[in-house]
């Protein structure tokens, strides 16, 4: 067995864990990351950058559909076909060249990348065993980066028409009959790429409502949008099993019935895989199933650190990321500790949804005296121009002196809102800075300006 | 090279603007920090605004009688040094050129003239009359007093406090910067809006940490220092090391009531001190114990453990444990069974006295054959003395109090000291430790006993 040392061990090449290493890299720690798969994680092989691929190709096939005689725009084209086996090797071609990008990031930092299965022997002992031989890895500071997996139902198990994310993203033909289990944003973005590129789909959701980490005001639009599509949204509706031809579910008023699926998603959550690596035979204090961290990502085990998915929620690769520098910075000695005043999360359904910092029920949940405001993309210039009406920009502050507490919008292509949101709320802006910053014309962005005005009383075009 | 820009300060009452009424400086001048510029009116008082730099005037905002915003261009400023652009003429605070008696910033005489006391809030000079005294004519009949500061000038920090799960509001490179010096941003006035908190605010900090206030936040030290264990110190800790290694000490702590001792002290003193010097409780103890050791004399020895032999002393020297710059010191009292009350108080101090100066004789360090330790009045309830090696017996003194004790009917308000003493084990058995410690207890609480000879 090979033996080696090191200051900065981390297991898991996602997110939090590459950008640990490269990090790290740059700060000269002499550092080894693991992977058992490829680098990149769920985020870069079958999460974040997969969907958002599949759901562009299902945005511009769709849009051939819209011109079929009835568009206002005048335009009209025949029909359009798609070969979904060509999309997912465009898909996977991309998959690769980003993984290969960050193994090469990672090399020029000069990082010892691993590949194998990690089982920590004691807080300061990894074995990581290969098909090639295994390595004992000692190292001082050791960071769990192992990720999340989704959750599998006992009686929908993974096999054949029962797809989980992975699998619905390696699709090679299109399902005539598609269901989604489970109405959160993973299963929304799929199904509407689906249901773009022709499927029937049919979602459900156990709870009383679609996306519940959000308003009403916040899905509305999204709601509209799915039954312009064709979607069916079945609310307080349970999945039971497999029939022999498809979903066998028990609807809101108690009737038990079988809904036709060629292809069952299972989209029910994500849970952290805090039992992987044989982290268990560290004794971690945990948080639920999630391996409790401070503000510095330290476990309650001295020189071991978690970051990520495995940590808690919100389950983001963008806070992976964030932890994952922070950490590598901690060990090279830094002063550097959790401090951030909010987390964007974007849901890229149709039209997407971006939210940063507080909703005005969180907010006022929190004892905040509030004040907030909206803006409509009907009443924006460069929305009606992009045919992308629906939605809109909100403002969440304090009312005694205005300190911005939240952005929430609604609408096509609102995710690049996310940085202005965030820049806004981390450096700390009332809604003056806001208002008295030059938006520029015309953008979907004026309707941050717009919605801070509007907050303020004084929204100029409405 | 740098070209600095002092802007016009916020000279206070939150006004928005300010007229220029005179330079102080030319073009050309060279200035040193602090020195007065220019002099602005407000609706209030007259002000100097100090420059924050020091260098050579390029560039005046304006011309006496030209009325400037607050926060416009008052001069420029080329210094040598590498410095930031900009820097606000209210790092330090503007004077006040016309200061009446208190230095303030003087009202001008009429009906709205209450309403116009000083925004920080000092007392009115003659609040009484409602009415205030008329200003100076001139420097010269009163003490100018023009360099105080106005304290209406600073920028008006946070006001609002942060609630207990509120964080400062930041932007991140600022929050940052705090940590790496360990600053906790929570104590640091913001003087942006809404309270937030700029790089010159924690420049400001930094350069001034409020009075009263930690400057340093609770950020964790990773600093450690290693001190080289030498001489004196090294003496010390050798004498520890082999007292507490090799005896098995017995401590015993007893209280003893000394409102009889005290008041004979407290009379002895009124009527002798001025002519024999004050007497301390150390000379009574001192008495007692040649009183107790008399009576045991196994407890004035010394025990030389490798030989297997107690020198038993008929002569006590006693060994006054003192604290010295350099560290514990134990000069001796010799013959103590000798030395009347005053005799031994006058060798006590003088003996105390030159161990911390340093002066102490070889002779005078060494050679005891028991001894007393007093943290006086930092004495603590009890203590554990170590003994004093190769001696026997060790008799610490306890603080003295004022305590409620039971007399079978009431409580009485009695002087109360508790005494801790330690015994070599090997050599005094438990029994004559307790002994001699009750032996001491019954002199001090009838001192009569220890001037009567047996």
């Amino acid at each position: 067995m090979q033996r080696l040392t090191c200051k900065l061990l981390i297991i898991g090449g996602g997110p939090g864990g590459y950008v640990c290493a490269i990090r790290a890299g740059q700060l000269g720690l002499d550092t080894i990351i693991v992977e058992e798969k490829t680098l990149g994680g769920t985020c870069l092989n079958v999460g974040c950058i997969p969907s958002k691929a599949l759901i562009h190709a299902a945005d511009e096939f769709h849009r051939l559909s819209r011109f079929d005689g009835t568009s206002q725009l005048g335009i009209s084209a025949s029909a359009a076909a798609i070969d979904l086996a060509k999309t997912v090797s465009w898909k996977d071609g991309i998959v690769d060249r980003l993984t290969g990008g960050v193994a090469g990031l990672i090399k020029k930092n000069g990082v010892r990348a691993i590949t194998g299965t990690a089982s920590f022997v004691d807080g300061k002992t990894v074995r990581v065993e290969a098909p090639d031989g295994s390595t004992e890895i000692a190292a001082e500071a050791i960071v769990i980066a192992t990720g999340s997996e989704p959750v599998e139902l006992p009686f929908l198990k993974y096999s054949g028409k029962v797809i989980d994310s992975t699998g619905a993203l390696a699709l090679t033909e299109v399902p005539e009959h598609f269901v989604v289990v489970g109405g959160g944003y993973i299963g929304l973005e799929i199904g509407t790429a689906f249901a773009k590129l022709g499927s029937h789909v049919t979602v459900i959701e156990a709870e009383k409502s679609i996306l519940p980490q959000y308003d009403s005001a916040l899905t509305r639009p999204v709601l509209k949008a799915l039954e312009k599509l064709g979607v069916t949204v079945m609310t307080g509706t349970k999945a039971e099993g497999v029939g022999p031809t498809g979903l066998e579910i028990e609807t809101s008023d108690g009737e038990t019935r079988e809904l036709q699926a060629d292809k069952i998603l299972v989209t029910v959550g994500r849970r952290p895989r805090a039992a992987e690596a044989a982290i268990p035979s560290l004794g971690l204090t945990m948080d639920r199933a999630f391996i409790r961290i401070d503000a510095q990502c330290r476990t309650s085990m001295r020189g071991v650190f978690a970051i990520g998915d495995v940590t808690g929620e919100p389950m983001l690769a963008h806070r992976a990321m964030a932890q994952g520098e922070m950490v590598a910075e901690i060990v090279a000695g830094h002063r550097r500790q959790w401090d951030k005043v909010a987390i964007p999360a974007v849901c890229f359904t149709d039209p997407e949804i971006v939210t940063c910092g507080l909703s005005p029920e969180e907010a006022r949940s929190a004892g905040h005296d509030i004040i907030t405001g909206q803006f409509p993309f009907t009443a924006n210039g460069r929305a009606m121009t992009m045919e992308n009406e629906a939605g809109f920009v909100r403002a969440v502050a304090r009312k005694d002196n205005h300190v911005i507490l939240g952005l929430q919008a609604v609408g096509t292509q609102v995710s690049e809102l996310s940085a202005a949101f965030a820049i806004a709320l981390e450096m700390g802006a009332r809604l003056e800075d806001v208002g008295a910053t030059i938006h520029a014309h015309p953008t979907q962005s004026e309707g941050l300006l717009e919605a801070a005005l509007a907050t303020l009383g004084h929204a100029l075009h409405i | 090279m740098a070209r600095i820009t002092i802007t016009l300060p916020d000279v206070g009452e939150g006004i928005a603007e300010a007229e220029l009424t005179e330079w102080n400086v030319a073009l050309g001048d060279e200035v040193q920090e602090d020195d007065v510029l220019g002099t602005v009116m407000t609706d209030k008082a007259a002000v100097e605004v100090p420059s924050s730099v020091s260098g050579k005037i390029v560039a005046l905002g304006g011309e006496p009688g030209d009325t400037l915003a607050i926060g416009a261009t008052f001069v420029e400023i080329e210094t040598d040094a590498d410095a930031p652009v900009a820097a606000p003429a209210s790092e330090t605070a503007p004077q006040s050129a016309q200061a009446g008696p208190e230095g303030k910033p003087q009202p001008e005489p009429g009906p709205e003239a209450p309403g116009t006391a000083p925004a920080d809030g000092s007392a009115d000079p003659d609040p009484g009359t409602g009415a205030p005294a008329p200003p100076q004519p001139s420097a010269g009949s009163a003490e100018p007093r023009a360099s105080q500061r106005s304290g209406t000038a600073k920028p008006e920090p946070r006001t609002r406090a942060l609630q207990p799960n509120e964080r400062p509001l930041a932007a991140p490179a600022v929050r940052q910067r705090a940590r790496d010096a360990g600053i906790d941003l929570r104590l640091v006035a913001g003087t942006g809006p809404a309270g937030r908190i700029s790089h010159q605010d924690l420049d400001a900090w930094i350069a001034n940490p409020q009075i009263g206030q930690s400057g340093t936040g609770r950020a964790p030290r990773t600093d450690s220092e290693d001190i080289k264990v030498l001489g004196m110190r090294r003496r010390i800790a050798e004498k520890m090391s082999i007292s507490a290694s090799r005896i098995p000490h017995i401590t015993i702590i007893e209280e003893v009531d000394v409102t009889a001792v005290e008041t004979l002290r407290a009379e002895l003193n009124a009527s002798h001190a001025a002519a024999r010097g004050k007497l301390t409780v150390l000379p009574f103890l001192m008495r007692a114990i040649v009183r107790a050791v008399a009576e045991q004399p196994q407890l004035n020895a010394t025990f030389d453990d490798e030989a297997g032999v107690i020198h038993q002393s008929g002569a006590v020297h006693v060994g006054i444990a003192t604290q010295t710059p350099n560290g514990l010191t134990v000069p001796v009292v010799r013959h103590a069974e000798a030395l009347s009350l005053w005799e031994a108080a006058a060798e006590i101090g003088r003996l105390a006295q030159s161990a911390r100066d340093g002066k102490a004789k070889r002779d005078e360090l060494s050679g005891s054959t028991i001894s007393i330790t007093s943290l006086g009045p930092l004495g603590a309830l009890a203590t554990t003395p170590i003994i004093n090696h190769p001696e026997v017996a060790i008799v610490g003194v306890n603080k003295m109090a004022v305590r409620p004790v039971w007399d079978g009917q009431a409580f009485q308000p009695r002087t109360m000291m508790n005494l801790s003493s330690s015994f070599d084990h090997r050599i005094i058995d438990g029994w004559d430790a307790a002994v001699f410690v009750q032996k001491l207890k019954a002199l001090l609480e009838n001192p009569a006993l220890l001037f009567i000879d047996e």
